[in-house]
């Protein structure tokens, strides 16, 4: 009897999830890894292949792009970590119990607009007739309108300032756990400050600066809008390659291929960082 | 040619406060070197604050902290020679107990060579040779515990502080480590700063203990003067076990005082503490359970005693068996319990709940105190 209780709230509970996996994860992608393998070799005629994924190689525009999005992502993760680290660590060690919570709402604010309405904003900063811009001509610092928007630079801070939370959130909850003696043995015992947050703070919060990197780094390569609102057509984005294929050309086949892609190179990264941390997936999402 | 000074730490009008709170208020000891000494109060009464200052982890409002004769007040805490075994022990998890022992070393810039002589060395002395690369969690508490004085020792620290370490241990494990820690610290020679609100761990380890209370140490002394010789009804009250009444002193006459409590006994004192009460004074009395020697009524040998003695007549209220610290619990006739030492055979002898029974003790074993 209770055996049986036991086993269907394991199935109610199970289910849902399994659904999920199924019907969103695996059907979806096996879809798409099918349909990556045909080519169009005349009107409603498909053959298997590796076409596609021989395009790609062929064409060094599009695996340009690719590592382009991925070298910049890494860029914005860095960015993102070494900006969120002492924002972290304040939030956590320093501010006391009631400003903790008052300054972890206002890193969540910002969530409560959506992207798109985000990124209009920093449009509305850094266009040609933009505050920005307004501003340096009214005190005289320029004497024509500059353009911010449309460059890389403006794209990095654009995406930073998206994901940044993703990466407070995991480091906050780390830090959080730390015992406040541990920091202190490591000065009682002769530590100088870069010494204790080099070999005490940095090894101990590891598991959540990894999963704050995954998560800031799987969002940002695989994120759209702000590549192609702050950076327009200089941006580059493989997203945008994927976006390009499906609905301007109009070529699903090869549109997947791309998105496999972007999956099998973002998981590679994903995989080279966890080795080369020593950190280990199970590791860092019980931790953080 | 330079002489060591004799006491590794002094501590001059120590004050500290937070906010309208005055955490240390005043506070001014020596320490000699190599001894082991204990700061014994209530929780909340500034010890842990104290020794924080002496860490460097609060800077002190007034006063100077001397280590070895050199004041350490505008030294960082990782410029003083003073190493500290937190409460929770605070071992690096990350590391194993090699990196943790060689973390204040490679600190220090000692050269690889060196750091792995005198780790190894450490961990003999403290008779875990094997644990070297073991990971911190697979540890048992006792080992963790040495292992945190491994810690600190292998940097030869002027003083080590020790902060209710052993608070986290199962009881039997306890009385072990009080043992191990006292043996310890004879092997390393080295000044002991132990805090901590149990009072049976600063008796068995210390040399001296320092009882502190709000802020200020109330006696300095060996375990023996404190118990015996308490200065304050608060030192009395706090270290061991006591019976108390509170009363006012009718007549004194030399070493013996007569004291009315408030529940109307009439009881011979000795006046005690640093400021002795004189007749008309409101006093606390206390008087230790071993003191009291409870006889079966009608049995008792003191009626004729030369000696006057205090008698008090009642009812066993109930045995508090504990092997050979067993108690008897009486009631009085005024209705106050009673505790005192009995020895519990498990023959046809003992005392048993209901009986009538006399209690007596003597004078010189009733301290009062002016209050």
């Amino acid at each position: 009897m209770q055996k049986d209780v036991k086993r269907l709230s394991l199935i109610l509970l199970f289910t849902p999830f399994a659904l999920w996996i199924l019907l969103l994860i695996i059907i979806p992608h096996m879809g798409m890894v099918v349909l990556s393998l045909r080519e169009k070799v005349a009107p409603r005629v498909y053959e298997y292949g590796l076409g596609n994924y021989i395009d790609f190689i062929n064409e060094p525009i599009y695996w340009n792009t690719l590592l382009r999005t991925g070298s910049m992502s890494l860029l914005v993760t860095v960015l993102a970590l070494l900006i969120g680290f002492p924002i972290a660590y304040y939030i956590a060690k320093i501010a006391g119990n009631r400003t903790r919570g008052a300054l972890f709402l206002l890193c969540l604010v910002p969530l409560w607009v959506s992207d798109l309405i985000r990124a209009f904003g920093w449009i509305l900063l850094l266009r040609e007739t933009g505050v920005i811009s307004s501003v340096l001509q009214w005190s005289g610092l320029v004497h024509e309108p500059i353009e911010f928007l449309y460059n890389d630079v403006t794209v990095i801070i654009g995406l930073v300032y998206t994901v940044i939370l993703f990466m407070i959130v995991p480091l906050v909850s780390t830090l959080d756990g730390m015992d406040n003696a541990m920091i202190e043995a490591g000065y009682n015992l002769g530590g100088s400050g870069p010494t204790v947050l080099r070999r005490i703070i940095i090894p101990y919060a590891m598991p959540g600066i990894v999963s704050g990197c995954i998560v800031v780094f799987m969002l940002t390569a695989g994120s759209y809008l702000t590549p192609i609102l702050l950076g327009g057509k200089n941006s580059s984005w493989f997203t945008e390659q994927i976006y390009d294929q499906f609905i301007t050309r109009f070529n699903w086949e090869s549109g997947a291929a791309f998105g496999f892609l972007l999956l099998v190179f973002t998981s590679f990264v994903v995989w080279l960082g966890l080795k080369i941390t020593g950190q280990t997936l199970a590791n860092t999402v019980a931790r953080s | 040619m330079t002489t060591s000074p004799a006491y590794d730490l002094e501590c001059i009008n120590v004050s500290k406060n937070f906010g309208p709170v005055r955490a240390v208020d005043d506070v001014s000891f020596t320490i000699p070197s190599g001894s082991f000494f204990s700061i014994l109060g209530p929780s909340g009464c500034g010890k842990t604050t104290l020794m924080r200052m002496i860490a460097g982890f609060e800077d002190p409002a007034s006063g100077d902290i001397r280590i070895k004769g050199k004041s350490v007040i505008d030294k960082a805490p990782n410029k003083r020679n003073v190493k500290m075994v937190f409460q929770h022990l605070a071992l690096f998890p990350m590391m194993n107990v090699y990196e943790n022992i060689a973390y204040g070393l490679k600190c220090n810039g000692a050269s690889k060579a060196e750091i792995e002589r005198r780790v190894r060395d450490v961990l003999d002395r403290i008779a875990l040779p094997d644990v070297a690369e073991r990971e911190i969690h697979q540890l048992s508490g006792g080992q963790k515990q040495r292992i945190a004085i491994a810690r600190c020792m292998v940097l030869d620290p002027d003083v080590l502080l020790l902060d209710e370490p052993l608070g986290a241990l199962d009881l039997k494990l306890r009385e072990a480590m009080k043992i191990e820690l006292k043996l310890l610290q004879h092997q390393f020679n080295t000044t002991f700063v132990y805090i901590t609100h149990d009072q049976s761990e600063a008796l068995v380890m210390s040399d001296h203990v320092a009882i502190m209370n709000q802020g200020k140490f109330e006696q300095i002394g060996t375990p023996q003067e404190l118990y015996h010789a308490p200065n304050t009804s608060f030192v009395a009250g706090f270290v061991g076990d006591s019976n108390r009444w509170s009363g006012r002193m009718t007549a004194i006459n030399g070493d013996t005082a007569t004291v009315e409590t408030d529940a109307g006994l009439t009881l011979l004192c000795s006046p005690a503490g640093s400021s002795k009460p004189e007749a008309g004074q409101s006093v606390e009395i206390f008087v230790r359970p071993e003191f009291i020697q409870a006889h079966r009524q009608g049995t008792s040998p003191a009626e004729d005693a030369p000696a006057p003695v205090n008698q008090l007549d009642g009812k066993v209220d109930s045995l508090l068996f504990n092997g050979a610290n067993s108690r008897v619990l009486v009631r009085s006739s005024s209705g106050q319990l009673i505790e005192a030492d009995v020895t519990l055979t498990g023959g046809t002898d003992d005392l048993r709940p209901g009986e009538a029974v006399r209690l007596v003790w003597s004078p010189q074993q009733t301290m009062c105190f002016r209050t």
